[in-house]
């Protein structure tokens, strides 16, 4: 039963004033633009641009600043936009091998066509604090090195072309969208992909990291790790063919696992993958290693009982929209339903004092 | 019409106006601003999978002498949307050889510089592996 309750209108209104106010914070202090949260705070752009689903780093930045800087809440906003917008269609999938790479790693081929390509990345830092930045230093230009702009081969097709890495069988299948139909299970591999990528950071890390520590472990090596710009095509129906309507900025990782073989595959290498908005490599490794290990089935690989093997723990708890809207509802007011219990709880107490009055009288 | 899409925002308009190639249209569809879902492939290689969301704004519109023009841009910029439709009807007509020299030109240029320096910062950051002496003789 629900019972209308009033009263609560200027508090809520007072309160979001004062939210307002405490955004801004100290008024003596610039503020912060839209513009420079996009340019200096650009990971936490990527990661709200990925697990809000929307590729839009302009919104992204507004949703941090909205947020006061809980990602969750700026993700929370930018998937209430999304649904806002008109789908005008579907891009071809990009194709990551032509991607202009700014970094390209691979942790089992020392050289390979294309090099090993670091990019501005936290490796090999020291992880000391940088005073000098708290200073406003200015920063020299990063050195420019003569570059061939040529496509970087994966390095699968160097496995592939041994035929020791199961190979990934090309097709053109309209993939289930989640967005649309809900998530049910069985889930296939491009359903599971499409949750993963658009799934919390914390939560596949998590994952990941319990299949490295022995939950249905996987051995998988980074094959590959590439960031950088890849173009989008759709199809435009007005033309009739396909243009070029953008350029995002992905991360790519492959993993390459060890796999001694099943009832139904030959010993040979297999394949985690992870493909992420952003320059967001935490996740596209973690999405990998989940989506190894959530691929048991089809390898005929055994039922561990881990839980990055279970597709219903893993998918239906991975989204952390869902997961805070649960959550954090249990703080709203539940004066009726709590009402309830306490009579509940009151009577159990009086039922329980009273059968024992009658035993001690017996 | 990929140049159009990934130029910064303003500067086909800015372009435009500077060519004095601006001119008279009626719309077709006023620009909006919605969608397109992005596919990934699984492995790179295999079966498709959705990716997420890309915010895209496009529009269409009519010169007087009919010649139609889309705009299909990155974001939410209905500005640079009218100004690529407007560019790409251009092109279909005699003013097609001035739009290439003063548009597209100068926006490929562009491009072409800001790919170049990334790919240079990145080719910097490449790793020169060399062999220590073992000294095994």
């Amino acid at each position: 039963m629900y019972v209308a309750v009033k009263g609560g209108e200027r508090a809520i209104d007072n309160a979001h004033a004062w939210l307002a106010e405490e955004r801004r914070g100290d008024k003596k202090v610039p503020e912060l633009s839209v513009d420079q949260i996009r340019e200096q705070l650009s990971l936490a752009i990527n990661r709200v641009m990925a697990e809000g689903s929307l590729y839009d780093p302009d919104l992204a930045a507004l949703a941090i600043k909205q947020s006061r800087g809980d990602l969750i809440e700026a993700i929370f906003l930018i998937r209430a936009y999304r649904t806002t917008l008109p789908r005008f269609g579907y891009s071809e999938p990009i194709e990551t091998s032509k991607m202009a790479c700014d970094r390209r790693i691979s942790a089992t081929f020392k050289d390979l066509p294309g090099g090993q390509v670091l990019g501005p990345t936290f490796d090999y830092t020291h992880r000391l604090l940088d005073f000098k930045l708290a200073a406003d230093g200015e920063i020299p230009d990063a050195p420019n090195k003569q570059a061939n702009q040529e496509n970087v081969p994966h390095v699968a097709e160097f496995l592939n072309n041994e035929g020791l890495i199961q190979q990934e069988t090309r097709s053109d299948a309209t993939p289930p969208d989640l967005t649309r139909e809900p998530l049910e299970l069985p889930a296939d591999r491009a359903l599971r992909l499409q949750a993963l990528t658009r799934a919390d950071e914390g939560f596949t890390l998590g994952m990941a990291y319990s299949s490295q520590r022995g939950y249905a472990r996987n051995h998988a090596f980074v094959g590959e790790l590439r960031i950088g710009a890849v173009a989008v095509e759709i199809d435009v129906p007005e033309l009739g063919f396909a243009i070029e309507i953008g350029e995002i900025t992905v991360t790519e990782c492959e993993t390459v696992n060890q796999f001694q073989g099943s009832k139904t595959e030959p010993a040979q290498f297999t394949r985690g993958y992870g493909l992420v908005f952003g320059q967001t490599e935490r996740k596209a490794i973690s999405m990998a290693l989940v989506d190894r290990a959530l691929r048991w089935e089809e390898l005929g690989e055994d039922d561990l009982g881990a839980p990055v093997q279970d597709a219903e723990f893993v998918l239906y708890h991975s989204d952390n929209i869902q997961a805070t809207g649960f959550l954090e509802h249990i703080k709203l007011p539940h004066y009726v339903d709590f009402q309830a219990e306490l009579e509940l709880v009151r009577n159990l107490r009086k039922t329980a004092f009273e059968s024992q009055k009658m035993e001690a009288a017996e | 019409m990929g140049l159009f899409a990934r130029a910064p925002q303003g500067k086909v308009a800015a372009l435009l106006a500077n060519a004095n190639l601006a001119s008279e249209f009626e719309w077709l569809r006023k620009p909006e601003i919605g969608s397109v879902m992005l596919r990934g492939r699984a492995g790179a290689v295999g079966a498709p999978f959705n990716l997420g969301e890309m915010t895209v704004t496009r529009c269409s519109l009519r010169l007087p002498n009919g010649e139609v023009g889309h705009g299909y841009v990155q974001g939410r910029d209905k500005d640079a949307a009218q100004s690529a439709a407007l560019a790409d009807a251009l092109l279909q007509t005699d003013a097609a050889s001035d739009i290439s020299q003063q548009i597209l030109l100068p926006l490929r240029t562009a491009e072409f510089e800001k790919k170049k320096n990334r790919a240079e910062k990145a080719a910097s950051t490449k790793v020169e592996f060399f062999t220590m002496a073992r000294g095994e003789d």
